[in-house]
This record gives C-alpha cells, sequence and structure tokens, in this order.
C-alpha cells in the first residue's frame, strides 16, 4: 500500500519575510547607477524648453570644445535610428513618427533635443548649459478639451483637429434603454494627470564590444525582454546580438513598461564611440519626460430604474494622449471601457473614446492603467444615483451586484469575469467600519455642523493581463526550473519584479513543490541572456501568470526527479515529497541532492531520459483575473480651513488565493498611499503655454509617511478557476479601489450643502470654496 | 541634478571664513538645505562654498540675562529638542519642530534659514513675534538688526555682502506668557502656505501682551501690529480673537501660486491667527 507523506509544514500562506529586503534596506542591491566600466562615457540630454517651437538651429561648438567632452549628437545624427514604437494597433490610429531626437520641431517641454557624451557626468551636465538650440516657439495646447476646439493650434500639423482615434463599443439596446429610464444622471468626471515618481528615476548603460558585435543595455526596464525585441529594431542590430538587463529596478509603477528614445539613444552611442556609455535620469527629467498617467476627462450618463437597479451606461471619454505615443498609450483608455460596468450587473453600455493629442509629455500607464479611472467613475457615479434616488450606498451597490452564482459571467463590454462574491468583501468592511453605528455619529455631527462624510467604493479590476489575444505583446509568461547538481533550485523568471517580492513569494510556492528551503531557491530574473524570453511585470500578472508558469514547469520537473529516484531506489513505486524520493514499499528514500547529483553525474540513466534536471513551461493563460473588494474611508472637514482628515481608512481586498500576507499588506498599503495621492494632492499640472508646473518634489506632492493613514486591512479569499495557484493578483488592486471611497466620503460629508460631485486632487481650498458656497 | 563646479573650503575661524568670502564668487554654506538644491538647479552657481560647520562658537544656546542667546549654526532639531528652548522659547522650539522633515530638521540651521528669507519658512514668524535681535558680523565688526528690519522682502533681507549672521537672541519667555504656531503645510514641500505665531501675556483676566508674527502670506514675513492693538486689553474672548484675527491680512499683497490663491491664504491667515493666538491665551491663562 502506498504511503504518502503529509508536509511537516508549507510556506504558501504565510508571513515570510522578504528575502528581497536586506539588500535593498542595506543600500548593497545594484541598480543601474551603480554598474561601473572601465572607460565608461556619461550623457546628458538637452531637452525643450518649450512646448511647441521650431528647431531653427543648434549650436554645439562651446559644447564640444570643453575639456572632457567626446561628442555632441543632434537629431540629424540619429534620424535613421528608431522610431520608438508604438505597441499598439487601433483602427485608424494616428502615429506620429517619434524620433528619438526631435528633428525640426519640439512637441512637449522635455522633449529630447541633442546628447552631450563626456567623461564624467560633471562634465556632461556642464556642456549642456553651453548648447545653443534656436527655438522659435509656436503656439501650444495643454489641455485635451481645449485642443478638440476649433482653431486650437495643432499639436502635429499634419493633423489639425488633434485627433489620434476615436473608439467606439457597444453593448445592447443602449438608446431605447436611456429613452425608457425612470432616472438618469450625468456627472463629468476627471482624473487628473499624475506624474509616476517611482523612487529610483529611468538610467541606461549601453556597452559594445565592437569585435563580437554585441551590444549590452542596461535599462530600468519592467519589460527587459519586449525591449530587447524592440530596441534591436530601433538600431538596426540582429535581435540576438542585443542583450537587455534590467538589474534592481526602484518601482515602475508603469512608468517603466516602456521603450523610449534612451535606450536607443544610449544603444547609439556605445556603438559610435565604442565606449560604454551611462545615462541617468534627474528628478526634473522624470517629471518632464517620463510617461505621466491618467490624463481623462469622462462624460458619463447612468440609466436606472426607481428601486436603483442600473439599467445603462454611457461614457464619453476624452483621453489626453500628450503629444506621442508611448509604448502604450493609446491602449490605456480602452481597459477603461472594458471595465466600464465594475461589479454590476448592467449589460447595456456604450463607450466613445477621444485620444487627444497635446502639447504635453505621453500618457501611459500608471498603476492601475485605466482601471482607477473606470472604477473611480462607476463609483462616483452610483453614488450619485443612490443620491438622486435617496439611497444608500451601500444598498445601490449590493442590488446592483452580480451575483456570486453568476460566474464565469459575460460583461456587456467582453470581459468574462472568472469569479466573485463581491459582497463578502463588503460585508466585512461595513463589519470593521461598524457601518451603522458610523451613520447614526454621522447624524449627530450634522446637526452639531460637523462634516463628517463616509465613503466606500466597491471595486473590481482587470489582472493577470493577460490572454495573448487580448494584449499588444503576447500576454503569456515562462519560467525554467533547474535542480543544481548539489540539489539547489534555481528560477528563471521570466516576469521582472520593481519591488513586488516574486523571489520571495516564487521561493515560497517553489520550496513546497519541491520540499527544499526557502533559501535554497534562488529566483532569477530580469536578464535576457540568463532568462528565456517573457514578458515583464505589469498588469498585476506577475504571480497568476508568471508563478503558474514556475509551477507547471516544476510538475514536469518532478516526474523526471521520480524517474531518477525510482532508477536509485530501484523501485517501480516511488513518491516524491519533503525533498526525498521514497519508495513506498521500501520506505527506503534518496534526497533530491542525491537525485540532482546523479542526474548531472549521469552514470545511469533511467529508461528514455535525459542527463540533467531542468525543466521549461510557456504558460498562456486562458483568461484575465477578476480581483475585487471594498474600501471604506470615513474623513471629517475642518469648517475654517477645508482641510480633510482620513479618520479611518479600511481596506478589505480579495485577490484570489494568497500566498503571503505579508506582501499583499505591503501592495495594499503602498497602493491605499498612491489613491490618496491622487485623490487628495497630486496633479501634473501644466499651463496653458504647456509648461509644466510641477516640475520637482517641492511642488508635486507625493503623500508622505506623516500624510499616511492608518490602514485597517483584511482579506477575503475567493479562489480564480483560470490558474492552478488560484491567485488573482494584487499589484494595483488598492489604488483602483482608493482614490473613489475617498472622494465618495468628502462628498457624503459635503452632501447636505447639496454637494453631488467634485473633481480630484481634494485640495483644502477646493473643499473651502465649496464651503464658501461656491463650487470647487 | 548636477551642480556647476565650486570649490569647496571648510574655514575653522570666523576670521578665516571672512577672508574665503571676500570673492564674488563665494558663498556661505550652513546646513546647505536651501543652497545645494539652488546650486543643483542651477539658480544658484557659486565658484566656492564656504562652509561654515567647522568654525567653533557658531552653535552655542546660552541663557544670558533675560536673553537667549542662539548661535547662528544650531540645527532646526537642536532647537526643537533642548530643554532650554523648550522651556525658555517655547515658541521657536515649535516653530522649529514644525520645518520640513526629520532630514532636513538634523541639518537645516536658523542662521541659514533666516538668511535665505523663503517667504514660507516658519522661523521668520516666531522671530517678529519674538522681535528678535540678529548678531550681524563683518570683517572688523557686528551690528544687530531687529527682526522687523531684517526682513525686508522675498528672498531679501537687511544682510549685506560678505556679512554673516553669528547669533539669533530672543527674550526669555516671562511669566503668564503662552505662546503658538500654528501652520498649514504646502503638502509638497512642507513649507508653510501661511503660519502664525503668536505670544500672549495675561494680566488680570486682560491681555497685557501680544505679538503676532505672520509668515507665507505676502513676500516677506511681518509683525501683524493691527492684530495686536486690537487684541491688546481686551479679556481676549473668542470674540475678541476674532475681531482681532480678521485684519491680520489686511494691506497685505497676498502670494498666490499653484498651491493656495491670495483670497485664500488670506483667509488662512485669519483662520490661523485667531488659532494661535486662542492657544498662546489657553497656555498663558494655564501658567
Ligand atoms: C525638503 C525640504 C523641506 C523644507 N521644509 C521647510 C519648512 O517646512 N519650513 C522651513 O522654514 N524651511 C524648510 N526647508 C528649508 C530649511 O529650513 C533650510 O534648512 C533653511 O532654509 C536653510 O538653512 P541651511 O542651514 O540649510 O542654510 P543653507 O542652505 O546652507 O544656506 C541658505 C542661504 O543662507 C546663506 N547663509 C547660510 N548661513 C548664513 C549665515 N550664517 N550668515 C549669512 N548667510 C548665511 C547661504 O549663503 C544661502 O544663501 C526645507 C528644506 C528642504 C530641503
Amino acid at each position: 500500500m502506498a504511503t504518502t507523506i503529509t508536509k511537516l509544514d508549507t510556506l504558501v500562506g504565510r508571513k515570510i519575510k522578504r528575502k528581497e529586503d536586506p539588500r535593498l534596506i542595506t543600500g548593497t542591491a545594484t541598480y543601474v547607477d551603480d554598474i561601473q566600466m572601465p572607460g565608461m562615457y556619461h550623457a546628458c540630454i538637452v531637452r525643450s524648453p518649450h512646448a511647441a517651437a521650431h528647431i531653427r538651429g543648434i549650436e554645439t561648438k562651446a559644447a564640444l570644445e570643453l575639456p572632457g567632452v567626446v561628442a555632441v549628437y543632434t537629431g540629424a545624427d540619429v534620424k535613421d535610428v528608431g522610431p520608438v514604437p508604438c505597441g499598439a494597433s487601433l483602427p485608424g490610429l494616428r502615429v506620429p513618427h517619434h524620433h528619438i531626437l526631435a528633428q525640426d520641431r519640439v512637441y512637449y517641454v522635455g522633449h529630447p533635443v541633442a546628447v552631450v557624451v563626456a567623461r564624467d557626468r560633471y562634465i556632461a551636465r556642464d556642456a549642456v548649459d553651453l548648447i545653443e538650440v534656436d527655438f522659435d516657439p509656436t503656439d501650444a495646447v495643454a489641455d485635451p478639451e481645449k485642443a478638440l476646439a476649433e482653431g486650437a493650434p495643432a499639436v502635429h500639423p499634419q493633423w489639425p483637429d488633434n485627433i489620434a482615434f476615436n473608439y467606439h463599443q457597444e453593448n445592447g439596446e443602449v438608446d431605447k434603454v436611456f429613452a425608457e429610464a425612470e432616472v438618469v444622471v450625468k456627472q463629468r468626471i476627471t482624473s487628473q494627470r499624475l506624474i509616476p515618481c517611482s523612487m529610483e528615476t529611468r538610467g541606461v548603460v549601453a556597452d559594445y564590444r565592437s569585435g563580437e558585435k554585441a551590444l549590452t543595455i542596461y535599462s530600468s526596464s519592467q519589460i527587459p525582454h519586449l525591449m530587447r525585441s524592440l530596441v534591436a529594431g530601433m538600431l538596426g542590430i540582429p535581435e540576438n546580438k542585443l542583450r537587455v538587463v534590467a538589474p534592481e529596478v526602484g518601482g515602475g509603477f508603469g512608468c517603466k513598461l516602456n521603450v523610449y528614445a534612451e535606450e536607443a539613444l544610449m544603444g547609439f552611442i556605445a556603438i559610435r564611440t565604442g565606449k560604454p556609455v551611462k545615462w541617468i535620469e534627474s528628478r526634473r527629467e522624470h517629471m518632464q519626460a517620463t510617461i505621466h498617467g491618467r490624463g481623462h476627462v469622462d462624460y458619463y450618463e447612468i440609466a436606472a430604474r426607481r428601486d436603483g437597479v442600473i439599467t445603462g451606461i454611457k461614457l464619453k471619454l476624452i483621453q489626453d494622449l500628450g503629444s506621442y505615443h508611448q509604448l502604450l498609450t493609446p491602449v490605456i483608455p480602452t481597459l477603461s471601457v472594458l471595465m466600464m460596468p465594475g461589479l454590476y450587473r448592467c449589460k447595456t453600455v456604450r463607450a466613445d473614446i477621444v485620444g487627444v493629442f497635446t502639447n504635453c509629455v505621453p500618457t501611459d500607464a500608471y498603476r492601475g492603467a485605466g482601471r482607477p479611472e473606470a472604477t473611480h467613475g462607476i463609483e462616483r457615479m452610483v453614488d450619485i444615483l443612490a443620491a438622486e434616488l435617496k439611497m444608500d450606498p451601500v444598498e445601490i451597490r449590493l442590488k446592483n451586484f452580480i451575483h456570486s452564482d453568476e460566474f464565469p459571467y459575460a460583461t456587456g463590454t467582453g470581459l468574462m469575469y472568472d469569479s466573485g462574491d463581491y459582497t463578502k468583501p463588503l460585508k466585512t468592511a461595513l463589519e470593521m467600519a461598524n457601518y451603522n453605528e458610523l451613520r447614526a455619529e454621522q447624524t449627530k455631527a450634522r446637526a452639531a455642523g460637523r462634516y463628517m462624510g463616509i465613503g466606500l467604493s466597491t471595486y473590481g479590476e482587470i489582472c493577470a493581463i493577460g490572454p495573448s489575444p487580448a494584449t499588444p505583446a503576447g500576454g503569456w509568461e515562462s519560467a525554467t526550473v533547474r535542480v543544481e547538481p548539489s540539489g539547489t533550485v534555481t528560477v528563471l523568471t521570466g516576469i521582472k519584479p520593481q519591488g513586488q517580492g516574486e523571489e520571495t513569494t516564487f521561493s515560497q510556492i517553489a520550496a513546497d513543490e519541491l520540499g527544499v528551503g526557502f533559501d535554497d531557491v534562488v529566483v532569477m530574473h530580469g536578464d535576457t541572456s540568463v532568462v528565456q524570453y517573457g514578458i515583464g511585470t505589469f498588469g498585476s500578472r506577475a504571480t497568476a501568470i508568471g508563478g503558474t508558469a514556475m509551477y507547471l514547469a516544476i510538475q514536469e520537473l518532478k516526474t523526471k526527479i521520480k524517474r531518477f529516484g525510482a532508477m536509485l531506489l530501484d523501485s517501480d513505486d516511488v513518491s516524491y515529497a519533503n525533498g526525498r524520493c521514497t519508495c513506498n514499499k521500501s520506505g527506503k528514500s534518496v534526497s533530491l541532492a542525491e537525485i540532482a547529483g546523479a542526474a548531472h553525474r549521469a552514470m545511469k540513466l533511467p529508461a528514455n531520459t535525459e542527463p540533467g534536471l531542468v525543466a521549461s513551461n510557456f504558460w498562456e493563460p486562458p483568461n484575465f483575473t477578476f480581483p475585487f473588494g471594498a474600501h471604506i474611508v470615513v474623513t471629517e472637514i475642518d469648517k475654517d480651513t477645508g482641510a480633510i482628515e482620513i479618520r479611518r481608512y479600511i481596506a478589505v481586498d480579495d485577490c484570489g488565493k494568497v500566498i503571503n500576507p505579508l506582501i499583499v499588506a505591503g501592495q495594499v498599503q503602498g497602493g491605499v498611499v498612491q489613491g490618496l495621492g491622487q485623490a487628495l494632492y497630486e496633479h501634473g499640472i501644466y499651463d496653458d503655454s504647456g509648461q509644466l508646473l510641477t516640475g520637482e518634489f517641492m511642488d508635486y506632492a507625493i503623500p508622505k509617511a506623516s500624510m499616511s493613514p492608518n490602514i485597517e486591512m483584511a482579506s477575503t479569499e475567493t479562489p480564480t478557476p483560470v490558474n492552478p495557484l488560484r491567485v488573482k493578483g494584487v499589484g494595483e488592486a488598492a489604488t483602483i479601489g482608493c482614490s473613489p471611497a475617498v472622494v465618495n466620503s468628502v462628498v457624503d460629508a459635503l452632501s447636505p450643502l447639496g454637494v453631488r460631485h467634485l473633481d480630484m486632487p481634494l485640495t483644502s481650498e477646493k473643499i473651502w470654496k465649496v464651503l464658501q458656497g461656491g463650487r470647487a | 541634478m548636477i551642480a556647476q563646479n565650486f570649490d569647496y573650503l571648510t574655514p575653522v575661524s570666523l576670521a578665516e571664513a571672512f577672508d574665503l568670502l571676500n570673492d564674488p564668487g563665494a558663498k556661505v554654506m550652513a546646513g546647505g538645505m536651501s543652497l545645494i538644491p539652488m546650486m543643483k538647479l542651477r539658480l544658484a552657481a557659486p565658484e566656492r562654498v564656504v562652509d561654515l560647520r567647522h568654525v567653533p562658537g557658531l552653535n552655542k544656546i546660552q541663557q544670558d540675562g533675560a536673553m537667549l542667546r542662539i548661535g547662528a549654526m544650531t540645527t532646526h532639531h537642536e532647537l526643537e529638542s533642548t530643554p532650554l528652548v523648550r522651556a525658555a522659547c517655547p515658541l521657536l522650539a515649535q516653530a522649529a519642530a514644525a520645518i520640513g522633515d526629520v532630514q532636513v530638521r538634523n541639518v537645516g540651521t536658523i542662521g541659514g534659514s533666516i538668511a535665505h528669507a523663503d517667504p514660507s519658512a516658519d522661523y521668520p514668524a516666531a522671530l517678529q513675534a519674538l522681535e528678535a535681535e540678529i548678531r550681524i558680523a563683518h570683517r572688523g565688526g557686528e551690528r544687530t538688526v531687529l527682526a522687523k528690519d531684517f526682513f525686508q522682502d522675498t528672498f531679501t533681507t537687511a544682510l549685506e555682502p560678505n556679512e554673516l549672521i553669528v547669533e539669533i537672541s530672543v527674550p526669555l519667555e516671562a511669566k503668564c506668557t503662552g505662546a503658538s504656531y500654528q501652520k498649514m503645510l504646502q503638502p509638497a514641500s512642507g513649507f508653510a502656505i501661511v503660519g502664525i505665531a503668536a505670544r500672549v501675556s495675561m494680566d488680570g483676566g486682560k491681555v497685557s501682551m501680544v505679538r503676532v508674527g505672520v509668515t507665507g502670506l505676502g513676500g516677506s514675513s511681518y509683525r501683524a501690529a493691527n492684530v495686536e492693538a486690537l487684541l491688546v486689553g481686551s479679556e481676549g474672548s473668542a470674540a475678541d480673537i476674532g475681531k482681532a484675527a480678521a485684519v491680520v491680512a489686511e494691506g497685505i499683497d497676498a502670494n498666490s501660486d499653484i498651491h493656495a490663491s491670495a483670497e485664500y491664504r488670506a483667509h488662512l491667515a485669519r483662520v490661523y491667527t485667531a488659532r494661535a493666538l486662542s492657544a498662546a491665551i489657553a497656555r498663558a491663562e494655564a501658567q
């Protein structure tokens, strides 16, 4: 009879401290800027101070004469390199040719115009000041609605209407539903431009070996493999002569899910000079020239019955694209459309997107990428409808939720929600908040003339992006798992963490599956010469897809391990557990290390079995995953100043199976604080002439620890059937859930004044003006 | 963000410092918390940076009769945490504690802050309310300037080229005096959108002395003598405070920027003046 050996301990599901952290918090991690090479040059970029201008000439003589300057390149030198790629294909999309250095015109403040190469970075920076660019400024437009107006300056002269694309999606009898609706509510809702502000700015080192004709690019990137394919194309070199390494990446939030001019530019310089070259983005450059997020103006209409059941949703979405398409720029608002109905049963939807060029840096994916905007919209609209119908915001949500027995659920926007039980996190959050008591307290507070608000959001999102047909660059992920001759385990994954902690979660899974120690697993990523092709880390996909690829590779590996085990034990009935292969008859066993040694020494091989212990898997997910949750925020407003106090913040997230509660909590905390940034403080402001007014941290307010509330957290677990790990994803969840909960709370606080909606960020002054009787 | 090339010099006496500063390209540095960001943004490009940190005697805090004498190189952290300052001049300790973040307070100095004269800096309000004396040295002599004359305009003070602030003197707080510094933070920088420093003495149920210093509202910090005149002699009731606070922004050309409009700043000045006065009166009465 077969004996089953039950595992003594499993790591999955436990609060394991992150193995990444010691190197991060002791300053011993290797970022791009830590890379030093003999004879390395340094590059510094001359950028446009104008939002729109013709370039009449560039005088580089003084810079070239500065001792230590090696070269200056301008648009003319690199006109055949590139263009900076746009990975999106929408019908009729207008794609401006995006040169890596401006040619005869500049289109936004921060547009790269020339590059100085020098012996050190200080000389390079000094030389930038010696370059004189003869700009002839022209009219600019920085606001997407103004750009659509008759007679607005054309961002790209060939397209005077400033429209890059129109996109339409519709389901059901929209006009009929709205014509027959018992109630219709409408609202204009904006989601302002945000600046990603990863702690580590971007940076690139390029190193060319002329003998081998081989280029290596080190870049702070979320997508090293895609970068390799795209940059090889930009430079016109064979893909297999380019190696891309993304070393430690200090935060990305989507802004490093991109290929920028600088990667190709440094490659060009390394090839041209034959020397390695480094460029590190300054904070000011980061704010001006790295993509921004959001940038929506949304016009919503919701049709409903008097009992609160939503019957139709209409959205006109004006997307501020900026001046060019970066990798995914035009795709981001289409994600908003997919997410439009939120967690609600309404299938009658119509969406129209207008993608608008402005003289600003491009927008692109930023934590949540399209889903926060959509969630903000629907969660605001549901509250507006509840106010119109004098219903409690909880009641109206419960009335419209898709029920737990309706999954898989086909939405009106073409998605198939995998699994869900939307009342579960909401009920948990309401209990944690003591909702009824809070409402009673609010009644008293109002009677006393105080402005106390209770706001909630019940959000959903699209994670584990995604099935390849739905993703611009392929949505699968890869893993190779190797047992080394000594028995330690090496995982090569195609994902590229930037702080999410997958070295830890993947180690937990691999250690459990192979019965080895947590520390015996090394997870490698981010080097195209080490790791088989992969896609990268974004869209809350890494564990759900990359983790699954690893899990499946391990299953295959276990079969091989057992074959070697059976051979060593001279048995045909073995099982594998806790790192040992055991003969089910004799009870004799061999360790993984013994098996690995035998597999590599290969004195003898099992029938039809090759030496070594390695397996690979490329996993194509059958669907996205759809996590959800409920956030409740209690606010109180200082009547005299308009300042908002977050009295309580409750976040209940359901991200499927939780592999490491500590990491989930970290993602939720960080996500909430980032959402608070949008709700209360952050705004990338361009003035009418296209100057960025929030170009440094003295003016662009990201929340600091002292501005962050205590967050009361809980998780519910509704597994997904989409992958064998049953995980959904949590990297973006809390950011998505946060901003509508905060705004709903503040609007609730001010509702006695007749306030129905406020646009973010909710600055104290904006609230004060509302209190003065004006409208913000 | 990289500054232009400069020489870095560390004199060990005031005399040496004056020698090194006798050069149009030279700039003195205290904590560097304002100077270095300006150099990185290339808004300042000194050829010589003369760091005062090795000049002895510039960071002493000592009681001298009815005055507290504070060396120019005393850090914000030292001012917020030194028991003598907290007891004898709580207003200054409160203003110091309200500055930026821990890292900035550990390095930035009072001398550097007031020399820089950022219109939103915190100390100037307190120093106006304290009628501080600022001792300024030059090669071969020194002079003393009152706070009200020292702060002249945005980033502009009474300092002449080649003069150094060496000491700031403030009165030891008398019995029955309460003080409070209240500010609204600019969320990005932490500076004051407006900051109000109030000192009030109570005598027999009446306000016998009141001083109000304002920062952030206009181009320069100032003492709100009109507020003081309305409050002194009153009982310091909420109504008295309200009436007095209402005039704090009168005649001031309020700043306006992306963080706050002039109208909102003026409103905040009134609110925070009332708050600082109430807190100061409550403290005075508690003594
Ligand atoms: C992130 C951040 C947040 C901040 N937040 C606040 C805030 O909330 N409130 C606030 O008030 N301030 C704030 N500050 C400014 C801070 O208080 C600085 O410390 C202060 O403005 C300058 O002091 P310092 O000693 O660093 O001077 P430095 O930067 O070294 O010098 C500033 C200027 O003063 C001159 N100088 C220095 N010492 C003397 C002297 N003895 N005599 C004559 N001239 C001299 C220098 O030449 C220079 O022009 C902040 C700064 C930062 C970086």
